[in-house]
């Protein structure tokens, strides 16, 4: 086996990688802590969808995935792009287009490139639900604050340029077993146990996933599932070179998916 | 090629040949061997995992009946070549062909699996403490949830991820025994040791006794 490092060499969730100094430790309230309200039923709607996309807001869904795949822990995990961090820094002004963004907008996003789909309504069921979850997960976080396990950890530069070719290897080694040779995922029934990492069922060229240093981000700190941080950086970037150099739907921003109508 | 490609290549190969030819013979030809063992000395299969294939939970001899073929035909290759271990199995699988793997796993592929649970009941705090695990995780710990991998319902995803539900708690914790202590080292990745070294006993235990608990829900 290629130097995949095993267990002992893993850090633990609490070991978070240094952040900014003044980041603000913060934890969400426990899972059995949803009120029994009309707000509590939108927050667990929110969960719902969040966990099984495909189920919960299939009418907004271009693809294969579910907002956990990337999001681990239902969307509570440090280092995984939690949602209890984005809730309270948002709004907040956006490179990616150039303004500044509501906390729905930026879901919108997620809908649009990784879910490669149509954003659901601000006044609709399933956004009121999704920032009803995340603003429960942020109960008590302060407004703006950066908060310490926000987004995924930057991984350092590697001492070689990220290849692909390397990434391949990395890739069968240690993701094919569950993503499948040809980034597939893997199918149960009618939905996916693993989820694709390229082709048509996989996130858009407009997600940030397809972005080399998130992806390397993001899979150093939470893959394989259960092995974090057991990846070198130089694995990490490699590997994430390697899937997005390969096919996906294109960037619906671009000319190239003008033509076609989004989502299926 | 990994020891993983290898053993399942291996497997999936006897697999495919094995439904390439008519099926029905090579389920009969299991079933046989199940219930009687065959010339070179393999003992009758029923002898320690039941007449339906379906283990013994007090003896901690896991269900063969359902299980996916390729997976069990894994399993024999591995006791064979040391990654799994096991006085009984490890001496057993001497006797077995490559054919005879693939027979006896396709027959206990075909049987059925009960409504009932292997172990029914149990201390409430435990189930509901072990359900927690299996279906949240404890990512205090860095342990995904069991069903991440193992299925909704932890029916399994074929053919990697067995279905790890309606087995004997004992058999459960004896494996994450091996898996700590390296008596067992199959797992794909060492997946299944990163998840052992990192959960204490109580959890196992609790794990264990809420999987025991669970029978494969109905057919949709």
């Amino acid at each position: 086996m290629m130097g995949i490092a095993m267990a002992s060499a893993m850090a633990t969730p609490e070991e978070v990688p240094a952040g900014p100094a003044d980041a603000v430790k913060f934890a969400p309230p426990a899972e059995d802590a949803i009120p029994n309200s009309p707000l509590g039923d939108m927050i667990r709607m929110g969960r719902d969808i969040f966990v099984d996309t495909q189920t919960h807001a299939r009418q907004y869904v271009g693809n294969g995935l579910n907002c956990v795949n990337c999001h681990l822990d239902a969307g509570r995990l440090a280092n995984s792009s939690p949602l209890w961090a984005a809730y309270v820094a948002y709004p907040a002004f956006r490179t990616k287009n150039n303004k500044v963004n509501s906390y729905q907008e930026r879901l919108e996003g997620c809908f649009i490139f990784s879910m490669n789909g149509r954003m659901p309504p601000p006044d609709s069921d399933v956004m009121i639900a999704l920032v009803s979850y995340s603003f429960w997960l942020a109960t008590g976080a302060p407004t703006g604050a950066q908060l310490a396990g926000r987004g995924y950890p930057d991984v350092p530069k590697p001492p070689l340029a990220p290849d692909k070719q390397r990434g391949a290897q990395v890739y069968a080694e240690g993701c094919a077993l569950c993503h499948g040779a040809s980034g597939q995922g893997t199918r149960l029934g009618n939905a996916y146990a693993f989820p694709p990492l390229w082709g048509r069922d996989s996130y858009n060229a407009g997600a940030g996933m397809h972005r080399v240093n998130t992806a390397a981000a993001f899979i150093k700190a939470n893959m394989p599932l259960g092995q974090q941080n057991s990846l070198t950086d130089q694995q990490a970037w490699d590997v994430a070179a390697f899937v997005n150099s390969q096919p996906r739907p294109a960037d619906p921003r671009t000319k190239a998916a003008a033509s076609t109508a989004s989502g299926r | 090629m990994t020891r993983l490609q290898k053993s399942t290549f291996a497997a999936a190969l006897v697999f495919a040949l094995a439904t390439a030819h008519v099926e029905g013979a090579v389920v009969e030809a299991g079933k046989t061997i199940a219930a009687a063992g065959n010339a070179s000395g393999a003992p009758a299969c029923a002898s320690c995992h039941g007449a339906d294939g379906l283990g013994n939970a007090a003896a901690g001899f896991p269900r063969l009946a359902g299980m996916n073929a390729q997976y069990l035909v894994r399993q024999l290759n591995d006791y064979e070549n040391g990654t799994r271990n096991n006085p009984v199995m490890s001496a057993m699988v001497k006797s077995l062909t490559q054919a005879e793997r693939a027979q006896v796993a396709n027959y206990y592929a075909t049987l059925p699996v009960p409504a009932k649970p292997m172990q029914a009941g149990g201390d409430a705090a435990r189930l509901a403490s072990g359900q927690r695990i299996a279906r949240d995780g404890d990512w205090s710990k860095g342990v995904p949830a069991c069903y991440r991998c193992h299925g909704p319902d932890g029916s399994g995803v074929p053919p990697h991820f067995p279905a790890i539900i309606d087995q004997p708690a004992s058999y459960i914790v004896a494996q994450f025994t091996a898996w700590k202590d390296g008596a067992r080292s199959n797992d794909p990745i060492g997946l299944m040791k990163s998840v052992a070294l990192k959960l204490d006993n109580d959890e196992i235990a609790n794990v264990a006794a809420w999987l025991a608990a669970n029978a494969y829900p109905p057919k949709r």
